[in-house]
């Protein structure tokens, strides 16, 4: 499988292309979201709520913004993505597989004994995962580490992470943040999948994350804020990146559970499987749309 | 006799980290705003672009550490025992150890003899943590040379490990030309009465109390078991069954450190008689290094004492 290097940096893209690129995203969105929904279901356990709200930040990633070979994982020149917020790993999963990291198979098999896909990503078990997470609030400051290891051989590489908002309120996020700004990092990219909800009800009734434009910017990051629905949108963001001189901040708004009616914006999909009959209905909804 | 040369194991720390930086470009230091106390600020000023000041933060000194040996970097951080091992446990065990990457843990101010500071700085569980993390191997070297040479020798072999020196000046027991062979129970004073395997700081300690002890006519056998885990079980399996006894010393809590690791073995293959010397069960609290040591009954003369229980 080739993954087009595409860079939109500096170029206009003709609509035509824009609705090429528009439709082939929202096109592996929609595959991806099928898989995540149906990994779940038959593992009857994991996180579906974070894993659909990021699954179009994912793909714009891996089938657009990152240079990478999934033939090659250990390709010295790959840029690297790292999921902070890992109870999405389902969506990291079916991501993975679509691009040939291993066999779509795999995926039906989530979280059983012996897979290769556990309930949090493990780098030492599925290929492309590059460092295991799960436990929240040091995805980034792994990848701050990533960045800063890029920069010592002056490897042109890029580092990305998607971090939670319900991990926002981790410290560990602001260490590295703090970090990452003192140290510049211009080839970061982070990404707020600002779904609004965590396990025990919305971020505002738990605790408010506040305005994280601001935060961000105070911490020395350049903040751009996308509909993390808009592929385009996401793609033009991730792309202004590669030219911004400090760490770039992404907030994307997203809508927990998105894509399945009855799980969107239902904090109580955050971390509980469909049943097998909601599995069904939520697979022809995808099939649908 | 006992050396009376004294110096730092943090200092035999800096000396491994400046060859090895000179010799490696993939060599990376991290500290968290104690390089002047950890001594990797040596490191620092020769090597600048390769030493990162992570600031009051050593959950993220750790998580940082993880990303960077992700780019095949040989990464060594450094802060303060209590800090490495205690507050950024999770980023030790979830984000370095679970992913197997190259981050050695050098660790200074390991156990009471930080002293004055008192208890809110006294690590006296570090052992005991990171020993529970699997992948993790943990070192407890007794001198300057030995801290020199085990670090050099844990930069080259894969993944995590975790090495723990403290802040005193010990006495210098070995020389210029040691040579540290990983994972051994290394005899140091041979013996047929007992064995008594001791670490860092507590390594010249159980030396003079053997010496005390040999005027008495019961010889000690004294192990320096500088590598905890993983333990030369056949090592200490084969000394204890020489002399039938055995006594572990440790400046660490007696639960789950180098005498807890000790005590499984035995238990499991050999069960025969042990004592264990280190802090039962209590936190430290201020007061100057030789106050302390003999406060918690770690010096030459309260081992010595437990000795002669055993023997007696």
């Amino acid at each position: 499988m080739v993954i087009p290097v595409r860079r939109l940096e500096g170029v206009v893209l003709k609509e035509a292309e824009e609705r090429e690129l528009r439709n082939n995203l929202e096109k592996t969105a929609r595959e991806v979201r099928w898989d995540i929904v149906r990994m779940i279901g038959l593992a009857r356990s994991g996180h579906p709520g974070g894993s659909l709200s990021c699954a179009d930040i994912l793909v714009c990633l891996y089938f657009h913004a990152l240079n990478h070979d999934p033939k090659k994982p250990d390709w010295r020149y790959r840029d690297r993505f790292v999921l902070s917020k890992g109870h999405a790993a389902p969506a990291l999963y079916a991501v993975l597989a679509k691009c040939g990291y291993f066999d779509r198979e795999e995926l039906w098999h989530l979280r059983r004994l012996g897979s290769m896909l556990q309930g949090h990503p493990d780098s030492l078990k599925t290929p492309g995962v590059e460092i295991s997470t799960g436990s929240l609030g040091q995805g980034l400051a792994a990848a701050c580490g990533i960045a800063l290891g890029l920069r010592m051989e002056d490897n042109p590489a890029r580092v990305y992470a998607l971090v939670g908002d319900g991990e926002s309120q981790e410290g560990g996020i602001w260490e590295a943040a703090m970090l990452a700004g003192h140290h510049c990092l211009d080839n970061l990219t982070a990404i707020l999948d600002n779904n609004g909800m965590q396990i025990d009800g919305s971020c505002c009734e738990v605790v408010s994350l506040g305005d994280m434009t601001a935060k961000w910017s105070a911490f020395g990051w350049d903040v751009k804020e996308v509909d993390g629905h808009d592929v385009l949108d996401i793609c033009q963001a991730l792309e202004g990146a590669v030219s911004a001189s400090r760490p770039r901040m992404i907030i994307a708004h997203t809508v927990k559970g998105k894509g399945v009616s009855f799980m969107e914006n239902n904090v109580d999909f955050h971390g509980k499987a469909p049943t097998p009959e909601e599995m069904e209905k939520a697979l022809k909804e995808i099939e649908r749309s | 006799m006992v050396s009376q040369e004294m110096r730092n194991t943090r200092d035999g720390y800096a000396a491994a980290l400046l060859e090895l930086g000179e010799k490696d470009p993939r060599i990376v230091v991290l500290d968290a705003d104690l390089a002047k106390s950890t001594q990797t600020e040596k490191f620092k000023l020769r090597f600048p672009e390769r030493f990162v000041d992570c600031g009051v933060a050593e959950q993220n000194l750790m998580a940082t550490a993880a990303g960077l040996a992700a780019t095949d970097k040989i990464v060594f951080a450094s802060t303060f025992a209590i800090f490495a091992t205690g507050r950024a446990y999770d980023q030790v065990r979830n984000t370095i150890a679970y992913s197997n990457l190259n981050v050695k843990i050098c660790a200074s101010h390991g156990g009471i003899t930080v002293g004055e500071d008192g208890s809110s700085h006294q690590a006296l569980e570090d052992i005991a943590l990171m020993r529970a993390i699997p992948r993790m191997k943990v070192v407890v070297p007794a001198d300057y040379y030995e801290t020199r040479e085990a670090v050099k020798a844990l930069a080259y072999m894969e993944g995590p490990a975790y090495v723990r020196m403290g802040r005193p000046k010990v006495p210098v027991l070995f020389d210029d030309d040691y040579r540290y062979e990983f994972g051994k129970a290394l005899v140091i004073r041979p013996g047929r009465d007992l064995t008594v395997l001791a670490c860092g700081f507590m390594v010249h300690q159980a030396l003079q109390a053997a010496e005390e002890l040999a005027a008495e006519g019961i010889e000690a056998e004294v192990i320096d078991l500088h590598t905890i885990k993983p333990l030369d079980r056949k090592g200490i399996l084969e000394s204890a069954s020489r002399t039938g006894k055995v006594v572990t010393c440790e400046e660490h809590s007696v639960l789950g450190g180098m005498g807890g690791a000790v005590a499984e073995l035995l238990g499991e293959e050999m069960p025969l008689p042990i004592r264990m010397v280190g802090i039962r069960d209590s936190f430290g609290t201020s007061g100057t290094v030789d106050e302390l040591v003999e406060h918690f009954g770690l010096d030459s003369r309260h081992i010595a004492e437990v000795v002669r229980g055993l023997c007696g």
